[in-house]
């Protein structure tokens, strides 16, 4: 069991918490060193795992699922612990490895209790990891709740405003969620296969393809709703400008960056992949929906004051895209909705942790009370513009590469039902040039708004540290995006495959 | 050819922006402007190598029985959409891009070179090189795009070049605003752009220029004679693109940004909103020009925005009293004849002339639009204001400048012997060869031009001397601002007799030009007359301007005013998309959609609070309770049971 690389991405954050476990509270230095040293195994282990996979992948290996294995768990339920991944989960796990690398450095001063902290903080990224890596539904599932639970603690004693509120309203709709896709995911179960030979392995599921097609129809819209909670969808969104608002920084990034990819990566890998005739009858519904989330959101964030809020609805906008891309079920459009989710999380992460340290200085996030911050912590300011540029969409950063991925992938499709929503679509470029450089306009440019400010120092080495790590990652999306696509492309044969017998 | 000074040309400006943008803040101000001028002169060394081994070195590689040819030196695979539509970066060399090369490189090297006296001491100055660098990269890439969506890509670049460059005074709000709108704007515009590649890349499959004109019947057969709203597709994607061309150019409706875009520093406005970025529009149509040709509509779309353009622009043009807004309107309406030029073109009609002059304009245009902004930056340098009432009289304090600006001006009104009359008339030759409407047009604006300008010649270095000069005495700009502006303006003098016919045009075959003496004698006369008017209304102190100004107030405010535009769009984006959408939207949200999933909390908050009270632990209740349920089940089996 310990010979297979996935299992180490779930037993490197146990091995965390139990790190932590042994540290005494008070004892910074001991804590910051458990998490340096084990985010850094994390990430170079996901960093390894991409190239191995590439290099087996450059072999021949065409195996939809690699470095599988399975082992019994609950026998009469024939729950396992089922592992494997394709090239969109080692994305996807490389995503959230970077992004606990970086919270590590945002959170270097968190106060109070940082050990509780960073132990909340690690089984969250348990429950991250756990979930990309698995391919049984069931550990997917509970991997899932495993990494939604701490966040109502990491909010509710962490954060900042309205805590109490938004922690619980974020965890009770992520729940209600929860509660749909339960029922979804127990629905798939039971006619997963013939009568005795029922199964939760994703891939046996698909290989069976025995879900009947009326049944099929709940069960998407279940499943889809379930995980499009966490995606962000209209209307269930509520929760993450308010959740955004209040969660500490390092949650922020790893709630935006990582757990609303869950959203996204449930929807594609279970509600698409194993529901493929539903998919093709019901995604017009959704198209709906996403595509209001990706305008409305964009225009939702032009007229915010809050820093956190304006990026919680550009997060609405940008995840409705990768939503709305999976959609289109076309492969260049599915490829662009996985650019999408690295390159929101990766840039959502970057804006989370840059607005974590201008709050630590100003302790103010209304950008009406602050402006001119170039002139007092330029690197800041640089970091936001980058993220800014990011956001809007500047070739040469990830953010580009991934919209015009989903527009001409959504383009393919002929009717005017989707041109139309792909039009729509496409205005929000303008629309995020409008809030971004309204944001940038008012809180970096300009003369300085308070006087206080002028005192304030820039970046400190940690803090730069965590940035510069996203940037690169941004900027090498941006620039080499094509072993991205080389990367995925196998991935997506069965999705395509099933979701094309299943239209005949 | 060999690949190693394209790589150069576009490696070492971006290098220089990464070590003047990274390292720029370790470095002296002195290291940093001679790393930047070092580094441009260096590409444009290169850049002039490789345009004249293209044009005259003979090769077979570049030119076969007197086509020259388009080659891709590289052009590596990027990003794969699907198997078959695929992103590509590399460099195409065909005469445009060869002069394009060239202007740029000219420019960006002079505007380097006096951007180091005119921002001596200004804060940012490694910045301030390093996103000159920046721009210079991405003005290359996009001139030397291999395929439409690369150019898309460098678009975009420009743009945000462009964004940085406006608003480098970053601690003024206006420079702000002005930096926002501009990329606002256009970026409205590249969503044209956008739609227009992906409606033209379905269909065609491709992005690559080289397959997209050379066989334009292709591609207007791929569409498959579609139609939308009573246009063909490809009517439809073409005029979409153009509207990317029409932000970036700043024509009619999209022109707001440019004027604001004045804000950025002066020689900034001589080099990307006079010589380079803006003509980006007309570069783009004539890149897809044999494209063009195969939709009349799309053709006679860019013809009538052009005109009506130019003469707008024209006609604000003599209402401003900021020089830099003035020189701003003028290349608004100077693009504008480009673009009437290129919709004008019909291979059948002087074998396509007006893709020739429209060309040949764009260069003398570069050159001497590029010579009066820093001529205006040279002033504004001396005087410290961008007004013309703070100046006056100044040809005797700031000689080179004087001259200089004289040269600028006389080119751009299109007298001979300067470059602008040669364009100029080519442009009105092939305006009157397509129909005489828009040559008349043109000719009146080409009128307009000279009166407007001559009115800011003279108003400057004429008129009466400013009082102030006594206190602060003008002179002329230290060498690093007037070698550019001497070299520029021996370029304005010069450049009108290089052979443009043999290099460039639309079918890259060679073509003798020969001046029309009509439509040049009229030209001439027209312009005199403007330049006449001008002198005699503004040369010397006196009322008529203002008897004039005071004769029509309304038009004359109207005029100042630009007639609106920015108020209007100032009132639809604020008022009705700001205040209206998005207000009503975030209200929406929190009170209807939070509002709900809030009521959900209350509803079952409410209820466990009544259900509550039935545990109340009493036992009294619960002996009534009981009672009371054995009441309702005997009655419920005994309805049943009858």
């Amino acid at each position: 069991m310990f010979g297979n690389i996935l299992i180490w991405f779930v037993i490197i954050p146990i091995i965390m918490m139990a790190g932590l476990g042994v540290c005494r509270n008070s004892s910074m230095n001991a804590i910051r060193t458990v998490m340096t040293v084990c985010s850094t195994a994390l990430l170079g282990l996901a960093i390894w795992l991409c190239v191995d996979f590439l290099g087996l992948r450059a072999a021949g290996e065409t195996a939809e699922m690699l470095y599988t294995g399975s082992w019994m768990w609950y026998a009469p339920l024939n729950i396992e612990l089922a592992v494997g991944v394709d090239g969109i989960s080692v994305l996807m796990i490389l995503l959230s490895a970077i992004i606990v690398f970086a919270g590590v450095f945002a959170s270097w001063k968190i106060n109070p209790l940082p050990k509780n902290f960073f132990l909340w903080f690690a089984l969250l990224s348990t429950g991250v990891f756990g979930f990309f890596i698995s391919i049984d539904i069931f550990t997917m599932f509970m991997f899932y709740e495993v990494a939604l639970i701490p966040m109502y603690l990491l909010i509710g004693v962490w954060g900042t405003g309205r805590k109490e509120y938004s922690a619980m309203k974020l965890t009770l709709m992520l729940m209600g969620g929860s509660a749909f896709l339960m029922l979804g995911l127990l629905g798939i179960y039971w006619h997963s296969g013939p009568e005795g030979h029922l199964t939760w392995n994703i891939l046996e599921i698909s290989k069976n393809g025995c879900i009947d097609p009326s049944w099929q129809r709940l069960l998407f819209c279940l499943t889809f709703v379930g995980f499009g909670v966490l995606g962000a969808m209209f209307p269930f969104h509520t929760w993450s400008p308010d959740g955004h608002a209040s969660a500490p920084t390092a949650v922020s990034m790893l709630h935006a960056g990582v757990l609303m990819k869950l959203g996204g990566y449930g929807c594609f890998r279970i509600a698409i992949y194993l529901l493929p005739q539903a998919a093709n009858e019901l995604a017009w519904i959704f198209i709906i929906l996403t595509g209001i989330s990706v305008v409305y959101g964009a225009l939702s964030a032009c007229v915010q004051t809050d820093l956190k809020y304006i990026n919680a609805y550009s997060s609405v906008s940008h995840c409705g895209m990768v939503l709305f891309a999976i959609l289109m079920l076309t492969q260049t459009a599915m490829t662009g909705a996985i650019l999408q989710m690295l390159s929101h999380g990766l840039m959502t992460a970057l804006f989370f942790a840059l607005i974590g340290m201008i709050y630590g200085r100003t302790h103010t996030r209304d950008i009406r009370q602050m402006g001119g911050l170039m002139k007092i912590m330029p690197y800041l300011g640089v970091c936001y513009m980058i993220a800014g540029f990011a956001s809007l969409g500047l070739p040469g950063l990830s953010g580009f590469v991934a919209e015009m991925t989903i527009f001409f992938g959504s383009f393919e499709h002929t009717d005017l039902f989707h041109r139309s929503f792909v039009i729509a679509g496409t205005c929000s470029i303008v629309i995020t040039a409008v809030y971004i450089l309204r944001v940038v306009g008012k809180l970096l440019l300009g003369p300085v708004q308070d006087e206080h400010h002028l005192q304030l120092t820039d970046a400190s080495w940690y803090e730069r540290f965590s940035t510069v790590t996203l940037i690169l990652a941004i900027a090498g999306i941006g620039c080499f995006p094509n072993w991205i696509n080389e990367t995925i492309q196998h991935s997506f044969v069965p999705i395509i495959e099933s979701l094309t017998q299943a239209a005949i | 050819m060999d690949i190693t000074l394209p790589i150069l040309i576009l490696a070492i400006p971006i290098s220089m922006f990464l070590i003047l943008g990274i390292g720029g803040v370790k470095m002296s101000r002195k290291t940093a402007g001679v790393l930047g001028i070092l580094g441009m002169g260096t590409t444009l060394t290169l850049a002039y190598t490789v345009a004249f081994t293209y044009f005259f070195s003979g090769d077979p590689a570049f030119i076969v029985d007197g086509v020259r040819q388009q080659l891709q030196v590289f052009d590596v695979t990027w990003l794969a959409f699907t198997d078959t539509l695929v992103v590509h970066l590399g460099f195409l060399l065909d005469p445009i891009s060869a002069m394009m090369l060239v202007v740029i490189t000219t420019i960006s090297f002079m505007v380097h070179l006096y951007s180091w006296g005119y921002m001596e001491h200004e804060p940012g100055f490694q910045r301030y090189y390093s996103f000159l660098s920046l721009f210079s990269f991405s003005m290359l890439g996009l001139v030397v795009a291999t395929n439409i969506f690369q150019m898309y890509i460098f678009w975009e670049l420009v743009g945000v070049s462009s964004y940085l460059l406006i608003g480098f005074f970053y601690k003024l709000p206006s420079a702000v605003s002005a930096s926002k709108k501009a990329f606002i704007v256009t970026r409205f515009a590249d969503l044209g752009f956008l739609i227009g590649i992906l409606l033209l890349s379905f269909y065609t499959d491709t992005f690559n220029f080289m397959e997209l004109t050379h066989n334009p019947e292709g591609v207007l057969a791929s569409t498959g004679g579609a139609t939308f709203m009573g246009a063909s597709v490809l009517t439809w994607a073409l005029v979409l693109i153009y509207v990317g061309g029409m932000g970036k150019s700043a024509m009619m409706p999209l022109h707001i940004w440019l004027p604001d875009a004045m804000e950025g520093p002066t020689p900034v406005s001589a080099l990307i909103h006079a010589a380079t970025m803006v003509v980006a529009g007309v570069y783009l149509v004539a890149r897809m020009f044999p494209v063009y040709l195969m939709e009349e509509t799309a053709l006679l779309f860019i013809t009538c925005v052009g005109a009506i353009t130019a003469f707008y622009a024209a006609v604000v043009a003599c209402c401003q009293i900021d020089i830099k807004r003035i020189l701003a309107f003028s290349t608004i309406s100077q693009i504008a004849f480009m673009m009437v030029a290129l919709g004008v073109t019909r291979p059948g009609l002087h074998d396509g002339m007006g893709y020739m002059s429209s060309m040949f304009h764009l260069f003398t245009h570069a050159m001497f639009k590029a010579l009066l902004f820093l001529g205006a930056g040279a002033l504004i340098h001396a005087v410290h204001s961008n007004n013309y009432t703070e100046m006056g009289g100044l040809r005797k304090y700031m000689p080179i400048t004087h001259w200089t600006f004289l040269i600028g001006c006389l080119a751009i009104a299109g007298i001979w012997p300067f470059a602008g009359f040669f364009s100029k008339d080519e442009m009105l030759t092939a305006m009157f060869a397509n129909n005489w409407i828009w040559g008349a047009w043109m000719t009146m604006v080409a009128g307009l031009t000279a009166f407007y300008m001559f009115r800011m010649y003279f108003m400057v270095f004429w008129w009466e001397e400013n009082p102030h000069y006594k206190e602060h005495k003008p002179h002329d700009a230290p060498w690093q601002m007037s070698v550019p502006l001497i070299f520029l303006a021996a370029v304005s003098c010069v450049s009108g007799f290089i052979p443009f016919g043999e290099l460039v045009t639309w079918n890259r075959l060679p073509y003798h030009i020969h001046i029309d003496p009509q439509v040049a004698t009229t030209s001439l006369i027209i312009a005199a007359f403007g330049i006449g008017l001008a002198a005699w209304l503004f040369m010397k102190r006196n009322h008529k301007p203002a008897a004039m100004k005071n004769a029509m107030p309304g038009l004359w405010k109207a005029a100042n005013r630009r007639f609106y535009w920015d108020e209007f769009y100032m009132f639809v984006t604020h008022k009705i998309i700001f205040n209206i959408f998005c207000r009503s939207i975030a209200w929406f949200d929190r009170h209807v959609i939070d509002a709900t999933m809030d009521g959900f909390a209350k509803v079952t908050q409410k209820t466990s609070v009544a259900v509550k009270g039935m545990q109340s632990g009493s036992i009294q209740a619960y002996v009534v309770w009981y009672f009371l349920g054995a009441v309702a089940v005997a009655a419920i089996t005994w309805i049943c049971l009858l």
